[in-house]
């Protein structure tokens, strides 16, 4: 399997030294069109747009505001996707659905749509291994790279046949929760990616209760980066885009900070 | 369904197989059965309706089994494999409350912390269940998310879940949900069956002429239809016209099951609208997604106004005050009578009616 657009993106930036942040937008938010780019142009290495879904088992307070708001504001797949074609970014672009938008569409006609909208990666938290194997052959032969989630609760055996599934980076799934914003990084949040490194060189991001800066860096002493979903809506809901943009570049520059300083310290 | 959740799936289906096949399981199960729920249910002959009706309508009483309802079998039964599993902390979903009852009552007999949620709305039209629930010390969570009934409970019980799967046990309430509880749920509710077989054998020297039951998840329909199966019966699982998943339903794939869905174009999920709120639920049960398409069952549905005509027909004609689920069951009795005459038909009345009475004096007045 030769690496998609997204793989190919992270790997590269991993490579440069660079630590990779990954913020997630609900499609048909408020503004979601100009968030989307002010988290490109404040140093996201590619964006997870969410198209919202009545009953998200995943996400927690923040996140099924903003799916009921984009979803009241008459949200469908198709509508996110045509925003999503007209959006002129240089980063790679996902998209996060649960699995019955994927269902209810058919696999083959989702993958060529995500496709066509120019999407690179596509990740479905509610569909586990055991029921991905139509799903990922129709998105492989679409050229969508399927992102995977590795859980706290897998076994090692587990993992591996995760890694070796997934498309693009893995999603190490941060703590045993839902999405939302913590006080502290949880601890899993560290042994998951060290224990998703075992398995794969793919890129692995740390997601759900990846809060804010310091925790983004913490995150990133052992995984590729982060994803931020929840501190990023909860701005965009309750203060707007420019708040997104601030926290983005927030993190960025907390990013850059640390482990510029690292990089720069091996070599001295 | 959630990759967190995937290994406790796994966990719940070796535990369960396990236990299922241990006599002393077994054996422990079938003595709360006898001791504590009240089982074996007896079958009451409605001698006024069955004159009324021109059908034959008998009665499997699972109103009758402590808490009020069939749900005290599977709740049991999960109950013990907790125990088993080494989980003190037991969460549940509940509708109109009595599955929240019946695990609220389980976890106190069994000494194990409690959480039930329950959707804001069903909270404040069956306020006496959630108080009955906080007696028996459980801790009663209103979900104030989507439609706030029974789907969104779920969602809420599953959110709980995935945060606390190490030491919590989910208690799912009817035929649904991931792999394996619809099949487990089937097997705890099968005594409804095994014995509804029995006690015909011995009332008319055979299986009935018809089987009806109320759906909503699909439980006590399940349950009762499991004696019947292999039999030449008519299966008939009575769905909420507004509620109706194999009715109106087409498949889809939400809280870890593939099944029929009430659900728009684009896949979000549609909300269920049903006088009973043990029945305001948009899927169904995967078993009878299959039953419905291999023809062995059928799915008709009954309006509000059909159900609380049955719910008031039944108090009076019977003394039997109904739960509105049940109701269901026999609105499509009494419409369908006209066409089996002579029939025997029996029913699972699987929940008695005092949770309705205060919901129904508004709907009524004060007349009934």
């Amino acid at each position: 399997m030769t690496a998609g657009r997204l793989e190919t993106h992270l790997r590269a930036q991993r490579t440069a030294g660079r630590k990779l942040l990954v913020p997630y937008i609900t499609g048909y938010m408020d503004e979601w069109e100009e968030a989307v780019m002010a988290c490109v142009a404040n140093g996201a290495d590619a964006v997870e747009i969410g198209l919202p879904f009545s009953d998200p088992v995943m996400d927690g307070p923040v996140i099924q505001r903003a799916s009921t708001r984009a979803l009241q504001r008459g949200a469908t797949p198709a509508k996110i996707l045509d925003g999503v074609r007209r959006l002129q970014v240089t980063v790679p672009l996902i998209v996060m659905c649960y699995y019955n938008t994927v269902f209810r569409s058919g696999h083959e006609r989702f993958a060529h749509s995500v496709a066509d909208a120019g999407i690179s990666g596509v990740i479905v938290p509610d569909l586990p291994l055991e029921e991905a194997g139509d799903w990922c052959a129709a998105a492989d032969a679409a050229g969508v790279e399927t992102i995977m989630l590795a859980a706290p609760t897998a076994s090692d055996e587990r993992l591996a046949h995760i890694a070796k599934r997934a498309r693009g980076f893995v999603y190490a799934v941060g703590l045993l929760g839902i999405t939302g914003e913590r006080a502290t990084l949880a601890s899993t949040a560290i042994s998951i990616a060290s224990r998703v490194k075992q398995h794969t060189d793919l890129p692995t991001l740390v997601g759900v209760g990846v809060s804010n800066a310091e925790q983004a860096c913490e995150a990133s002493r052992v995984a590729d980066g982060v994803i931020q979903g929840a501190a990023v809506m909860r701005r965009l809901l309750d203060e707007g885009v420019e708040s997104v943009a601030h926290f983005v570049a927030d993190v960025r520059s907390s990013l850059d900070a640390e482990f510029s300083r690292s990089r720069a310290g091996v070599g001295e | 369904m959630p990759e967190t959740l995937v290994p406790a799936c796994q966990e719940l289906e070796a535990a369960f197989t396990a236990a299922w096949g241990d006599q002393v399981f077994r054996d422990e199960l079938r003595r709360l059965f006898a001791e504590y729920a009240g089982r074996p249910s007896m079958l009451t002959e409605c001698h006024n309706l069955s004159r009324e009706l021109g059908v034959r309508l008998i009665l499997k009483r699972e109103d009758l089994n402590h808490t009020g309802s069939h749900k005290i079998n599977n709740v049991l039964g999960q109950g013990l494999l907790a125990k088993r599993m080494g989980k003190q902390r037991f969460i549940a979903e509940t509708g109109a409350g009595q599955h929240g009852v019946a695990s609220a009552t389980v976890a106190a007999l069994l000494r194990m912390d409690c959480k039930v949620y329950m959707g804001a709305v069903d909270v404040e039209r069956q306020a006496l269940n959630v108080f009955r629930m906080r007696l028996l010390g459980a801790e009663v969570e209103a979900a104030q998310s989507g439609s706030r009934t029974l789907k969104d409970a779920v969602n809420e019980a599953m959110r709980d879940w995935v945060a606390n799967v190490e030491h919590s046990y989910y208690c799912i309430g009817s035929v649904m949900g991931p792999h394996p509880y619809p099949y487990m749920v089937r097997q705890f509710q099968s005594v409804i069956g095994d014995e509804a077989r029995e006690q015909m054998q011995a009332l008319i020297g055979g299986a009935p002429d018809v089987v009806v039951a109320c759906v909503g998840g699909g439980s006590n329909a399940i349950g009762i239809f499991s004696g019947f199966i292999d039999a030449h019966t008519r299966l008939i699982g009575v769905e909420p016209a507004g509620g109706a998943a194999i009715g109106n339903g087409i498949p889809g794939v939400v809280h870890g099951m593939k099944s029929f869905l009430m659900q728009d174009e684009e896949g979000q999920v549609r909300e269920a609208h049903s006088i009973s709120a043990g029945l305001d639920y948009p899927g169904v049960g995967p078993e009878h997604s299959h039953l419905a398409a291999t023809g062995r069952a059928e799915y008709p549905n009954v309006t509000d106004d059909e159900v609380v005509s049955a719910f008031q027909l039944m108090a009076r004609s019977e003394g039997i005050i109904p739960a509105l689920e049940c109701a269901h069951a026999l609105a499509w009795i009494v419409r369908e009578s006209p066409a089996m005459q002579g029939a025997t038909v029996l029913m699972n009345l699987s929940g008695r009616g005092d949770k309705d009475v205060a919901q129904m004096m508004n709907v009524l007045g004060n007349h009934g």
